[in-house]
């Protein structure tokens, strides 16, 4: 019964069905310092699942175990599964290709110093894209879909460092969309944005979730509480607690989730 | 009908000294009240004055240089001097013009993708910890402090009398190649530490390769420094004398093959004037040195302008 349900929003695979991602048992360090500790956590296609949890506690980290932006930083190594469509991202999978199903918003909004289409057009390009009227329309569309189309059709050939925080962020979007990934990871993507930019871009995230997987690292608990469908609260490298929005916030089961979403601490 | 742009640009363009109320700014205070503030702080009008000093100083003696040169070289600048053949007659300036870009030229080609290629590996491929970066990176330092004779005379001993049996512009070109070298690195180097890591993570976030985001977003984005280093390595291999007398020789000819000898324009102003008959003609052609300089500057410039203005 439950299985049959699993299986509108789920990938099978053989009898399995496995949710978007399947983090099992995780552990990573960075050198001797483990920044997490045993994690384990399933995140649904077409929902938004917010990452909480105050500085250092490993949210951030947990989320760049997903498209393994980790690789990059020197000594930091990931024992543990991390199940994609029931696939191990860490089991031989071409970490370009991965980073093509699972696009990555960051903190701060970083486009490319040049025009705004070429910014658009990298991912494409990339990928194989070389005909100019298919990246015309992936351009037009990205931007449609991030919602920042309006504002900038005509400024297409001008420089992306020069729009506001609000439209570059919203731009890198556009950019990480623009690939075709399946999941949306977001990297605490309003922190650095003012409160109006913030509101589009929630909006925006709720748009979002009826294509994409998005899942959402945020120190705030407002935001977290506004937007997402689950949420995972971490402490010290442990996930604490994980469940619905609804029930970590207004019946939270462990006493730190509590004394954090209460201000207590963090 | 004006645009409504140009309408507001025009309503609040102020008049130099005061508002549109005709009232005097007050966070521009006027230059009896700037030296009242600075007799209550007079080691602060000192320091103003001596950094201005040192300014007008470094302006001063480049303008005093370069005005001496023309002054002195202007007058000298016959048609004579332009013919393409030398003899002693003409005097002609154009065979050493030709090999200062012929060598100047094939070194940069040479030293370039060397040098670009040793930062890129420097910085994108190893970590900052890395004993074999260390070591590499002194190893740069150390020849970029090198003076250019030593390096003449290794080229001399390696290139003409072992490689090459005889003074040629090949023997200048790969001398001022290894000269050039670390000074191509470093700068490439630097340009490229400069890149934010936030661009290469966007990269990479979006599935490119290293490849791809060291040639598509790295390199790109430090392109005027590199550029800028590559400009010091053609003033270095214009200006150079010493290890090039060693090297390419000081006929006054551009030879028939790499192979043959033939002196750059620093040379060929280095034996007119130290000759002592044509010392004018040596004038003249310090002229023409200097130009050529100019000219490649103000053509880096353009070139790297180009680029910002793409980003």
């Amino acid at each position: 019964m439950i299985n049959n349900d699993l299986k509108q929003i789920g990938y099978t695979r053989g009898d399995k069905v496995f949710p978007k991602f399947r983090v099992k048992d995780l552990d990573l360090f960075y050198g001797n310092f483990q920044a997490l500790k045993s994690v384990d956590m399933d995140m649904e296609a077409n929902e938004i699942t917010a990452l909480i949890g105050p500085s250092g506690c490993g949210k951030s980290t947990f989320l760049k175990t997903l498209n393994r932006m980790n690789d990059i930083v020197p000594g930091c190594r990931v024992s543990g599964s991390v199940l994609l469509d029931g696939t191990d991202v860490y089991g031989g999978m071409d970490v370009n290709l991965l980073r093509k199903r699972v696009g990555m918003v960051f903190q701060k909004p970083n486009p490319f110093p040049s025009s705004v289409y070429d910014n658009i057009a990298y991912g494409p390009k990339t990928h194989g894209v070389r005909k100019k009227s298919e990246l015309d329309d992936i351009v037009e569309s990205s931007l449609r879909q991030a919602a920042i189309w309006d504002e900038l059709k005509d400024r297409l050939k001008k420089s992306a460092l020069g729009l506001s925080g609000g439209q570059q962020q919203r731009l890198c979007i556009a950019r990480a969309l623009a690939v075709r990934p399946d999941v949306l990871l977001m990297d605490e993507p309003t922190s650095a944005l003012d409160p109006i930019s913030t509101g589009k871009i929630e909006e925006l995230a709720q748009e979002l979730k009826k294509e994409y997987t998005i899942v959402i690292v945020t120190h705030n608990m407002q935001q977290a509480a506004r937007i997402s469908d689950k949420t995972g609260f971490f402490l010290l490298g442990e996930l604490i607690e994980f469940g619905a929005t609804d029930e970590v916030f207004d019946s939270p089961r462990d006493k730190r989730t509590e004394d954090y979403i209460t201000g207590r601490f963090g | 009908m004006r645009s409504a742009t140009a309408v507001i640009k025009q309503k609040f363009t102020p008049p130099p000294s005061c508002d549109l109320k005709g009232r005097p700014f007050v966070n521009k205070p006027s230059l009896r009240k700037k030296l009242a503030e600075y007799k209550r702080h007079p080691f602060s009008l000192v320091m103003l004055a001596l950094v201005i000093l040192s300014a007008l100083i470094t302006a001063a003696i480049v303008l005093w240089i370069v005005i001496h040169v023309i002054i002195q070289g202007a007058p000298n600048l016959k048609a004579s001097l332009f013919e393409l053949e030398y003899d002693s007659e003409n005097l002609s300036l154009m065979p050493a013009f030709f090999n200062t870009l012929i060598i100047a030229g094939m070194a940069l080609i040479i030293a370039v993708p060397i040098g670009v290629a040793a930062a890129v590996f420097l910085t994108e491929y190893t970590s900052s910890t890395n004993k074999f970066v260390a070591v590499v990176r002194m190893a740069a330092e150390t020849l970029a402090g090198i003076p250019s004779i030593v390096y003449g005379i290794f080229g001399m001993i390696l290139f003409v009398e072992m490689l090459f049996k005889g003074f040629s512009l090949i023997a200048g070109i790969l001398t001022m190649a290894i000269m050039i070298l670390p000074l191509v690195m470093r700068t490439t180097e630097e340009a490229l530490r400069a890149v934010p890591d936030t661009f290469r993570e966007g990269s990479f976030a979006l599935g490119a390769g290293k490849l791809r985001t060291i040639f598509r977003v790295v390199l790109p984005s430090a392109m005027p420094g590199i550029i800028a280093g590559v400009i010091l390595a053609f003033g270095r291999v214009v200006g150079e004398t010493a290890a090039l007398i060693y090297t390419s020789g000081t006929v006054k000819a551009v030879p028939d093959s790499l192979l043959g000898s033939g002196e750059t324009l620093a040379i060929h102003m280095y034996t007119l004037s130290s000759e002592g008959l044509h010392v004018n003609e040596a004038w003249a052609t310090a002229i023409v040195l200097i130009l050529l300089v100019l000219v490649i500057n103000g053509a880096a410039e353009f070139v790297s302008n180009k680029f910002r203005k793409k980003y």
